[in-house]
């Protein structure tokens, strides 16, 4: 409505984007294997069991499952649902069609191909195109693994953690719990105990990963909670960027998404994790629905030099409690954490992310970007500590908020501890809403006020999305101007 | 009323914190006199307030970086003598040209006051005498801004305070001479508290400025083992402005609980800079809330401790109406095992639209076993705001140290002078010539090679 957007006002524009229904929102037939809603130790046994898992980590499991039982649902976040019955959910459900174990394409349920082609994700195209392995999770079970045979050419291991499980037992058993202990907190406890299947990644010393490593999750079977596990471990010298995309159908009852992403870098290795999170974020009216997203990741910068870096776009979710983090254990070694939060209708968002300095001459690098809108609730929650060893240590924080409408919220609560008088800590954070200078100074030069938004918001994330890959950053703009249509164009 | 004590006896609270139930049944009988029924209520209410929150612990989000078992386990007196001081002991305390008005202990020293002649309708008195003479300018205000719902030590004042000070400014009064409250503490034998309880209030459109200080008389090696709690209420009603000061200079064996609550009406301006280098567990929450369009608060704070000294400064900002405007800034300098906690937040309610909201904390660690957690927070409600907020730890600029060393300053030197730059940041900002120079003394007093920077400056 290029002609009388001039005209429409904030109000206006914010109304219709309320107004913006959920696209990727569709459900698949297919049959599940699903288990019976509730959880008790033998619903750990029987996942273990049909996973054929070996006897250490059907024990590890357990472990967790009692350590879960002691522990309480945090209440310290920003956000608010009613109460979540454990019993009510299935933790178990995968497609039969995967238990047969399709080798190629060919093979997989021609429906869940098409599910995957109206999300666009382009499974087929890349191979030829972008030169993405994709190991499409299709709710618990890996359905499709691409470019396996070039990535074992450089000795990369890219697979379902179940098959990981049974064929590097060693590496599993050696990492698994390192970085999230499986009783860190009350939901990695719960995903340690019942985790369905979820990447696994070894990149061998000195080896650079030929390509982008990307995962699709996709929830599917209806009220069943999904606990991936994925563990990304890079050896001395090596290089990993690891994309992980998330869309989900449109469903009433809400789902509990508990994962925990594990990353464990050896010296001088570099591991990128970008995530683009568009999962269902509930009626925008009423606020039904959606998905409860509460996830653990955290990374080691174990060795010298080494870097991780965090990179996410958050758009989906009734409830988002996410706090990638970095412990830069290496003398010498980086974190990064680069994020934009959406929340919009009646999302909640408490997100943000930890650092903790531990070698010497260590650096962070926190931007976060926040957008309100309608009546979603955005808060920032950063931990910086700095620990007596950190001699030399260095963060720079900026996290900036957006407010679109009255009704939004946007909230900020950067922890910092610095126990090193060597180390500088520099913390910045910012609330505002677009100006009507900027905006009156677009309309002048021709440009209309929905157009003149986008543009605005774009540049609020730019310092964000210019750290995705290529192929993601466009997809990530998409899901951005899709997600503020109406408001932001 | 005694027979009021059974039903205060907490369950769950330290054996020492009985004392406090005793010292509220004595408080109880004795204030029934002069104060109106309300005030006992509130008592009351907030004894048994206390009883059920009991001493605040580490699990307390507010109180995560601040430990108080120090105090919750100390049996202190409550009926300390006031009769230790002397003038001498006071002498280094006052300022010149001021209405001084002195307590020891909590208790009102009329001989150690000094009043000067007042303009007309303004009073200056303490709070037991402005109970007996002028209650219905009392009654509108006090306990009714600081809340001790969620809040130990505002409940353990509001229920066992004695005395404190009451400032009146009344329609278009201007005072000129500063008020000067000198809160005296002295320790002995035994270790003793006291709860003062201040109200300020300024009417419309009156002008005024009020010094606050705390410190330690006498021999602070014997008789710095004092614990002060007080609670100020301040009310400014429209066009009032406020310009307020607060010196914290008590012995490093003192505790320091204190809360400081203001409630701002329509177009007043209130500033207020807090001083903090004495006291060995010190706590100052600060609660603005800006409840009347166009106000301004400024709130700005400068902390220096050594030792193993502990000052948190929790402050809270509530923007409630639209168009106000809101400054903080503090600034830190830790020594030795020093820790010190900064919690700013600013809260912008639903419709306090234009509000302008800014909160900087800059923290200077000079050894490396001190201690910062800082924690700046905003929470936002409303859509057409700018609040910003900024935290920095860091030390010295080694490049600064290297330019003045090459200029022939020693490095001792060099590095006091750069303390002392941090630190004017804040020293320039104080409009009242008696605090600013105290301040600047005491910074030529304690940083090394002191007489360096006082001919620099």
């Amino acid at each position: 409505m290029p002609e009388t957007a001039t005209l429409v006002t904030d109000t206006e524009l914010l109304e219709q984007h309320v107004a913006q229904e959920y696209k990727a929102g569709f459900v698949t037939d297919i049959e599940q294997d699903t288990l019976p809603p509730g959880l008790d130790e033998d619903t750990v046994r029987f996942i273990s069991a049909k996973k054929a898992e070996p006897e250490w980590l059907l024990e590890w499991r357990l472990k967790a499952y009692r350590d879960w039982l002691e522990m309480k649902e945090p209440t310290w976040a920003n956000i608010k649902y009613d109460p979540i019955d454990y019993q009510s959910i299935s933790y178990y459900s995968a497609p039969k069609s995967a238990s047969d174990g399709p080798q190629s394409l060919d093979e997989v349920d021609p429906e869940i191909l098409a599910t995957y082609e109206k999300l666009g994700i382009p499974l087929q195209e890349q191979k030829f195109l972008a030169g993405v392995a994709v190991d499409a999770v299709f709710d618990s079970v890996s359905v499709a693994t691409t470019y396996k045979d070039k990535l074992a050419e450089v000795g990369v291991i890219f697979c379902p953690m179940s098959e990981a499980v049974q064929e590097h037992p060693e590496l599993v058993k050696k990492y698994l719990g390192t970085v999230v202990p499986r009783n860190d907190n009350f939901f990695a406890a719960l995903n340690s105990a019942v985790f369905s299947d979820g990447s696994f990644v070894y990149i061998p010393e000195g080896v650079r990963c030929p390509m982008e490593l990307s995962t699709y999750f996709r929830m599917n079977a209806l009220n069943t909670g999904q606990f991936e596990r994925t563990l990304i471990i890079a050896e001395k010298g090596s290089y990993v960027s690891y994309l992980e995309g998330c869309t989900a159908p449109m469903r009433d009852q809400k789902q509990l998404h508990a994962a925990v992403v594990e990353l464990y870098a050896h010296e001088t290795a570099t591991i990128k994790y970008s995530t683009v999170q568009n999962w269902y974020p509930g009626d925008v009216e009423t606020g039904k629905g959606g998905i409860y997203n509460f996830v653990t990741k955290r990374g080691i910068a174990a060795g010298r030099a080494a870097k991780i870096s965090w990179t996410q776009v958050e758009t989906g979710s009734a409830i988002t409690w996410k706090y990638p983090s970095v412990i830069l254990k290496g003398d010498d070694s980086v974190g990064e954490f680069y994020s934009v939060a959406v929340s919009k209708g009646w999302q909640q968002a408490d997100t943000g992310t930890k650092m903790i300095h531990v070698g010497k001459n260590t650096t962070s690098t926190i931007i976060s970007k926040g957008i309100s809108a309608g009546n979603g609730q955005n808060t920032y929650r950063g931990g910086v500590k700095i620990l007596k060893s950190a001699d030399g240590a260095r963060n720079f924080s900026q996290c900036d908020s957006m407010l679109l409408g009255d009704k939004c919220g946007a909230h900020t609560f950067p922890y910092i501890d610095v126990q090193n008088p060597t180390a500088q800590m520099e913390h910045e954070a910012s609330t505002s809403k677009i100006g009507e200078d900027q905006l009156f100074y677009c309309n002048s030069r021709g440009i209309d006020a929905e157009d003149a938004v986008s543009l605005i918001v774009n540049g609020f994330c730019k310092e964000v999305f210019k750290e995705l890959p290529m192929e993601f950053a466009v997809e990530a703009r998409k899901l951005l101007e899709i997600s503020l249509e109406g408001s932001v164009g | 009323m005694p027979e009021t004590i059974a039903a205060v006896s907490p369950a769950g609270l330290a054996p020492e914190a009985e004392v406090y139930t005793r010292a509220f049944a004595r408080v109880a009988v004795e204030r029934t006199d002069h104060e109106p029924s309300r005030i006992g209520t509130l008592r009351k209410a907030a004894i048994d307030r206390f009883g059920e929150l009991g001493f605040p612990n580490r699990k307390l989000e507010e109180w995560r970086s601040t430990d108080v078992r120090a105090i919750a386990t100390t049996t202190f007196s409550f009926e300390p003598s006031a009769e230790l001081v002397s003038e001498a002991d006071c002498a280094r305390f006052r300022y010149d040209n001021t209405h001084e008005l002195v307590f020891v202990n909590g208790a009102f020293r009329s001989d150690l006051s000094r009043l000067q002649e007042l303009p007309d309708g303004v009073i200056i008195s303490s709070l037991e005498q402005g109970w007996r003479e002028h209650p219905e300018l009392i009654e509108p205000h006090l306990g009714r801004h600081a809340k001790f719902d969620n809040h130990a030590f505002v409940a353990l004042n509001t229920a066992l305070h004695e005395n404190g000070v009451f400032v009146f400014f009344p329609r278009n009064a201007v005072v000129e001479t500063p008020i000067h409250i000198l809160h005296l503490g002295r320790g002995g034998d035994s270790p003793v508290a006291s709860f003062p309880r201040n109200l300020f209030v300024a009417e419309e459109n009156s002008q005024g400025r009020i010094i606050e200080q705390f410190a330690t008389a006498g021999d602070t090696d014997t008789g710095g083992n004092h614990f002060t709690c007080p609670v100020t209420e301040v009310v400014l009603a429209q066009n009032a402005v406020v310009d307020h000061y607060k010196l914290q200079r008590e012995s490093t064996d003192a505790f320091h609980m204190a809360t400081f609550q203001i409630y701002l009406g329509r177009s007043s301006n209130f500033s207020s800079h807090s001083i903090s280098w004495g006291g060995g567990l010190v706590r100052n929450d600060v609660n603005a809330v800006l409840g009347g369009e166009g106000c301004e608060a400024t709130l700005n704070g400068l902390y220096m401790v050594g030792g193993t000294q502990l000052v948190d400064n929790h402050m809270r900002v509530d923007h409630v109406a639209p168009h106000c405007d809101s400054h903080e800034l503090f600034k830190g300098v830790l020594e030795g095992h020093a820790r010190a906690v900064f919690n700013g937040r600013i809260f912008v309610h639903k419709g306090a639209q234009k509000t302008d909201a800014k909160q900087t904390n800059r923290n200077l660690l000079l050894s490396p076993t001190a201690l910062v957690h800082s924690n700046p927070q905003l929470e936002i409600f409303a859509d057409d705001v700018r609040c910003t907020h900024g935290s920095t730890v860091g030390r010295l600029d080694e490049l600064g140290i290297f330019y003045l060393r090459s200029r022939g300053i020693g490095e001792e030197a060099a590095r006091s002078l750069l303390t002392y730059a941090f630190c004017a940041d804040i020293v320039q900002r104080i409009k009242d010539k008696s605090v600013r120079r105290d301040l600047e003394e005491f910074l030529f007093r304690r940083l090394p090679q002191g007489d360096v920077v006082r001919q620099a400056v």
